[in-house]
């Protein structure tokens, strides 16, 4: 194995990592210092997809595309959290279950009706259309902007959370949301405020992956169970922790489908290689939930204590 | 008292009168999937079968027609539940759509025990073509196998020593690749399966990019084939390698590839740019009635209305008699003027018919779909011996 085969792979991993983040980042938060499983976040990723493809179907410019994308899951967001969500914190989890799939099939089906059962489109910028060279190899250009938008936002996440007094706020909740409450401090607002912040990232990342994926009714589900699994392996509530269990868990599923069925092969046949190869690659990152929850179950970086 | 007595003896009487006459219609079924990821597949079907039904006036044979459409979901176990209320409650006299091959197989044992006329317009599996062929059961879209096949056989003439090969990890990726190299002698470099339903195939591609094969061959059916397709673009591959698909690159996913399907060449039994006075008279329809291009899906449910048309006329609108029936589709596969050009039953009710190569190449701009070959005419599948039929 090269370093012209692992290179790639890596940052392949690494783009991956970073769009996972912006999923669990707002699960996280939401999670952690709501108490609140929303199921429906997936959906929001699909709605800013859906408002990007339309605003550029409409407009031509991948800018609005992304500004649409933000500020319709902002709004959409809000709602969601006046109409529904405020309503279910005092229940337990099992209602949040409950509501917020069923929320999952309602978008669902609305973006059927509306813009119908057939894939959307949004294309790659321009100025991003080519590959980018990188320490010898090529690269898609638009990939590698991922990363780079991915880690910005990571970083500004960092800031917000340990130079603000937002940040403090909201680290403080995720510990002790009832002493912030008890302390004068507006926890509705701030919930709301959370709520919405969550909302965003999880409509930018779908604006930022819809060059690459198709846009298409259903395509929250699969990587929210993948957001879910990466904010169980770095520990729920913890933005820092869903940062590294995102790149952890990209970087797995990038190099286990990419190595897993080659390095079989050299301990078994290869059919059998080939038939075991595939699944096991696909099971890795539960697996790797798996180990997690048995060794450590608050997570490789739980909020709160180790900040 | 008295009143409240009656009304319900009205209401039957009502209901009766409203069911004998609905005696007189022929009923068709029409089952695909509706909701869901794959939704366009079977609304494609729909679209295609209402165009067909629409230019007849909305008669089939001359008889006026009752469609009852069912949605499916893609689950075997609700594909059962919609074919036995199409069979016992709304007593059709044929059904058509019949789903993917997995719903097709779930339900094959009460279509086949129904004796009612079965027209599959989404699927031909190998077990339906072979040892568990029935009578009644046709299919007017494809063996599975068949534009595997044909893109296998395609390579092949083309002389590309290795081939990259890759495919949903499931029972019909597993086919297709199976189908391509009964026909592909070459060296196949790598066979590689995915997760069904994944949408990044960067680290597979980085691998084929490394392996640096001559061609790649691929089935992504709907929205995997859209990442696949654009990722690969993006990885600025499409330009370097030669790529061929089945069930890839066609009227479902062409709107969402837009530019980045420009290049590839796809192995079909049809496509809108097939060039034959009966094609070019639907998709000259379909496009002014629904404002978008027709795909195979839609051409398939376009046929079955045809072969029924044709059937139910010869059986002069008496579908109560099921076997004679039966016989009339038999007869009338034959002597339809399909939209896909040469087209009959097999003794398996498989399609005999023409596998083409399409490529999509952008002209100034414009993406048009340009046939470069039939690599396999009047193709039959491979598993029409196994059936017991003759």
């Amino acid at each position: 194995m090269g370093w012209g085969l692992v290179l790639p792979q890596l940052l392949n991993g690494l783009q991956y990592g970073v769009l996972l983040f912006l999923l669990a980042a707002g699960l996280t938060l939401v999670f952690g210092i709501m108490n609140f499983v929303n199921l429906a976040h997936g959906s929001l990723y699909m709605m800013g997809a859906y408002f990007a493809a339309t605003a550029f179907g409409v407009t031509g410019s991948f800018g609005l595309a992304v500004a649409a994308a933000l500020a319709g899951s902002i709004v959409l967001g809000i709602a969601l959290e006046r109409l529904a969500v405020s309503r279910l914190y005092s229940r337990d989890h099992l209602d949040h279950v409950l509501a917020t799939f069923g929320m999952v099939m309602f978008f669902n089906e609305i973006t059927r009706i509306v813009w119908g059962p057939q894939p959307y489109f949004l294309p790659v910028p321009a100025f991003l259309a080519s590959t980018v060279k990188l320490f010898g190899i090529n690269y898609p250009a638009y990939r590698f902007a991922i990363i780079v938008v991915g880690l910005a936002v990571a970083l500004g996440a960092h800031l917000l959370m340990h130079k603000t007094r937002l940040g403090m706020l909201i680290r403080a909740g995720s510990v002790n949301p009832d002493m912030v409450g008890a302390l004068g401090v507006n926890i509705k607002f701030l919930n709301g405020l959370l709520f919405a912040l969550g909302s965003a990232l999880a409509g930018l990342a779908g604006v930022m992956a819809g060059p690459i994926l198709s846009i298409q009714s259903g395509m929250g589900e699969p990587v929210l169970i993948t957001a879910l699994v990466v904010i169980v392996i770095g520990g729920i509530g913890s933005v820092s922790g869903a940062f590294y269990a995102a790149l952890i868990v990209g970087i797995a599923d990038t190099m286990g489908r990419a190595f897993l069925p080659m390095l079989l092969r050299e301990a078994m046949s290869r059919q059998a290689a080939d038939a075991a190869g595939p699944a096991l690659a696909s099971m890795l990152v539960y697996i790797l939930m798996a180990v997690v929850l048995a060794v450590r179950p608050q997570g490789l970086f739980p909020a709160g204590r180790g900040q | 008292m008295h009143s409240l007595k009656v009304a319900p003896a009205l209401l039957a009487a009502l209901l009766l009168s409203a069911s004998s006459l609905a005696l007189a219609d022929v009923k068709i079924g029409l089952s695909g999937v509706l909701s869901g990821g794959q939704a366009v597949v079977g609304q494609d079907q729909v679209d295609g079968f209402m165009l067909a039904l629409e230019q007849q006036g909305g008669k089939l044979g001359g008889q006026p027609v009752t469609v009852i459409k069912e949605d499916d979901q893609l689950k075997p176990e609700i594909g059962i539940q919609v074919i036995r209320k199409l069979l016992d409650r709304d007593k059709v006299d044929a059904i058509v759509g019949l789903g993917f091959s997995n719903v097709l197989m779930a339900t094959l044992r009460p279509l086949v025990e129904s004796g009612t006329v079965a027209i599959a317009t989404n699927a031909g599996p190998s077990p339906v073509a072979g040892a568990k062929c029935a009578p009644n059961v046709f299919s007017t879209a494809w063996q599975n196998d068949g534009a595997a096949e044909s893109m296998g056989k395609f390579v092949q003439t083309k002389g590309y020593k290795r081939v990259y090969l890759m495919a949903p990890n499931y029972q019909a990726g597993k086919d297709m690749l199976a189908g391509f190299k009964r026909f592909y002698k070459g060296e196949v470099v790598d066979e590689i399966y995915t997760r069904v339903g994944q949408t990044d195939y960067s680290a597979e591609i980085a691998q084929m990019q490394a392996s640096k094969p001559d061609a790649v061959f691929a089935f992504y059916p709907g929205g995997m084939g859209i990442n696949y397709i654009r990722q690969l673009s993006q990885a600025g591959l499409l330009d370097k390698i030669p790529n061929y698909s089945v069930f890839t690159v066609d009227g479902t996913t062409m709107p969402a590839l837009h530019d980045a399907a420009a290049g590839t060449v796809s192995g079909a039994m049809w496509d809108a740019a097939l060039d034959n006075p009966e094609n070019r008279k639907f998709v000259a329809a379909f496009e002014a009635k629904y404002k978008r291009v027709p795909s195979e899906y839609a051409a398939t449910a376009y046929d079955a209305a045809q072969v029924l048309d044709l059937a139910i006329r010869k059986v002069h609108g008496n579908t109560a008699d099921k076997k004679a029936f039966v016989a009339a589709v038999k007869t009338a596969g034959s002597e339809i003027k399909s939209v896909r050009g040469p087209f009959r039953f097999n003794n398996n009710n498989m399609p005999i018919q023409n596998y083409y190569a399409f490529q999509v190449v952008n002209q100034g701009g414009k993406l048009v779909t340009r046939l470069l070959g039939t690599p396999l005419p009047e193709h039959k599948d491979v598993y029409f011996a196994k059936c017991a039929a003759k």
